[in-house]
């Protein structure tokens, strides 16, 4: 498999604190990648370095071959990266339908827009539903649906997910992620996760990366990382 | 009653040149959480524009349409250039560089066109006139009506309209869906560019034409767009028009022409204290 996207020796620093230190990791194309990490490890500061939002960094950040870490936010995603923040950034004062026509308002082909809509709402029925309905008055669960089909309405080749399970349900969470499986496996979208739920993104990760205050610390295919004793003790609790 | 249905009429003619400054108005603040002081200079300095362009000899529509083209493109320009560098200034800076841009504009229009008052023309036929108005106070309301149509429909239902909406509720999700947030912000500052030439010209006919004309307007508009709701753009419309309205009827029964004023600044003072969100409104909570 190669590389989508390759961060080479990233350092990040919010303002003059330092973050992420000399970090290096490789996404693959059509797989599953996940950092896991305990709160302030880096793991959110690395994705918004990757779209380059409110961060200083240096190092390199290369997606298909290209350096895009000097380029501004909506070049990146243009590029073709969509990306789920923490905190999910719905337009909350907009309806579901407007916040999807937002995701693909980088794009001009009319009817496969039209047919990414239809797609849309198959992954997530209850967002066909709630159609017309401002994006504040959804639940948590349905928040974070939306966020995620918005995204895809960008067509995106990597998606990134900041904590897609925060603050939901476990049934809300296990539905979620398996529409994220069926994303990466029907639309060949590479996903980028980062998780705490970690029995969970190892469960769906095809590669694992281990985050410890800004560094990689291990890392290796998701079966034999969670094999790992250490790792089991840390992050599965046995 | 003959008196009150024409002072309450006129009342709502003038309404609809404050709800157009205050619609103005809203539309930056909402994107950017600033007042921009200068709306109405930028307004007057169009206005000057229309005039000299009539006195040339262009036919008025034509003019007015220039004007407003004119009206666009400073505002832009004004953004990219002025406003752009003081994106991440502290709050009483931006304050400090729109007042500066109030007096620059309005002392270039000074020093071009003099201090003299002079008349404009209006565009409408007199015998559009009734028996409660003016042939220009009734083409005034149309035109505003018109104008606040045309701008609804905009953001309704454009797309443009759409990105520029989500640009101002959400500039760090925007980015993320690839929408030009700067550029977003830039459109924002044309729009109400030409709204406030919109206002002004309409106005002129009325005031007469100086540098200074706009002065009592945007403290009209200010207190509509307060009255209304500082983030809702169609509550400063509304604002603007209950704001005419009263503004007349306070003159002509309560404190007399030369007080009139005053009456925005009471308005403005009497919603801060009781209702700071305005009648249409909504308080943000921000979590810290």
């Amino acid at each position: 498999m190669t590389a989508l996207l390759e961060v080479r020796e990233l350092s990040v620093a919010y303002g003059h604190i330092p973050v992420i230190h000399n970090l290096s990791l490789l996404v693959a194309q059509g797989g599953i990648t996940t950092l896991l990490g305990a709160n302030g490890a880096g793991k959110t500061t690395l994705l918004r370095a990757i779209c380059n939002m409110k961060v200083r960094n240096s190092g390199a950040i290369l997606f298909e071959g290209r350096r895009i870490e000097t380029w501004a936010t909506e070049d990146i995603v243009r590029l073709g990266i969509g990306h789920v923040p923490d905190g999910r950034g719905t337009f909350v004062h907009l309806t579901v339908e407007e916040n999807l026509i937002l995701g693909a308002h980088t794009r001009r082909d009319r009817t496969a827009v039209a047919q990414d809509f239809e797609r849309a709402y198959t992954y997530f029925p209850r967002l066909k539903e709630r159609a017309r309905q401002q994006a504040g008055t959804l639940s948590g669960g349905e928040q974070q649906m939306l966020a995620i089909a918005r995204a895809l309405m960008l067509r995106p080749k990597l998606l990134l997910l900041d904590e897609p399970s925060f603050g939901l349900a476990p049934l809300i969470v296990q539905e979620i992620f398996r529409i994220l499986r069926r994303i990466n496996e029907e639309e060949n979208v590479s996903l980028l996760l980062v998780e705490q739920n970690a029995s969970l993104a190892l469960a769906l990760a095809t590669h694992v990366y281990l985050l410890e205050t800004g560094r990689v610390v291990m890392d290796g295919p998701a079966s034999i990382v969670s094999d790992n004793a250490a790792v089991r003790r840390a992050y599965l609790g046995y | 009653m003959e008196a009150f249905l024409h002072q309450f009429l006129s009342g709502l003619a003038n309404g609809g040149i404050y709800a157009s400054i205050g619609l103005a108005l809203v539309m930056i603040y909402q994107a950017t959480h600033h007042i921009n002081f200068a709306q109405g200079e930028q307004g007057m300095f169009s206005a000057y524009i229309a005039l000299i362009l009539i006195q040339a000899g262009v036919p008025y529509w034509a003019a007015f349409l220039l004007a407003l083209t004119f009206g666009f493109v400073s505002g832009v320009a004004i953004e990219r250039i002025i406003i752009r560098p003081f994106e991440q200034a502290p709050v009483l800076s931006v304050v400090v560089v729109f007042l500066g841009l109030l007096f620059i504009i309005n002392s270039l229009a000074g020093w071009l066109f003099t201090y003299n008052v002079q008349a404009f023309p209006s565009p409408f036929p007199a015998g559009l006139g009734g028996r409660y108005l003016s042939a220009h106070e009734i083409g005034m309301v149309g035109v505003t009506l018109l104008m606040l149509l045309v701008i609804y429909l905009f953001f309704r239902f454009t797309p443009l309209g759409l990105a520029m909406r989500a640009a101002a509720q959400n500039p760090d999700a925007s980015r993320l869906v690839g929408i030009r947030v700067g550029w977003m912000l830039a459109l924002g500052w044309g729009l109400a560019g030409a709204v406030g030439a919109i206002a002004a010209i309409m106005a002129a006919p009325i005031v007469y034409i100086e540098p200074n004309m706009m002065g009592g307007i945007l403290l009209y508009g200010f207190a509509a767009a307060l009255l209304g709701g500082i983030n809702n753009p169609w509550g400063a419309a509304a604002g603007g028009l209950i704001v005419g309205v009263i503004e007349n009827l306070a003159g002509a029964y309560v404190v007399g022409t030369e007080l009139k004023l005053s009456v925005a600044l009471v308005i403005i003072i009497v919603v801060l204290v009781t209702r700071p969100a305005g009648l249409f409104g909504y308080t943000t909570m921000t979590r810290v």
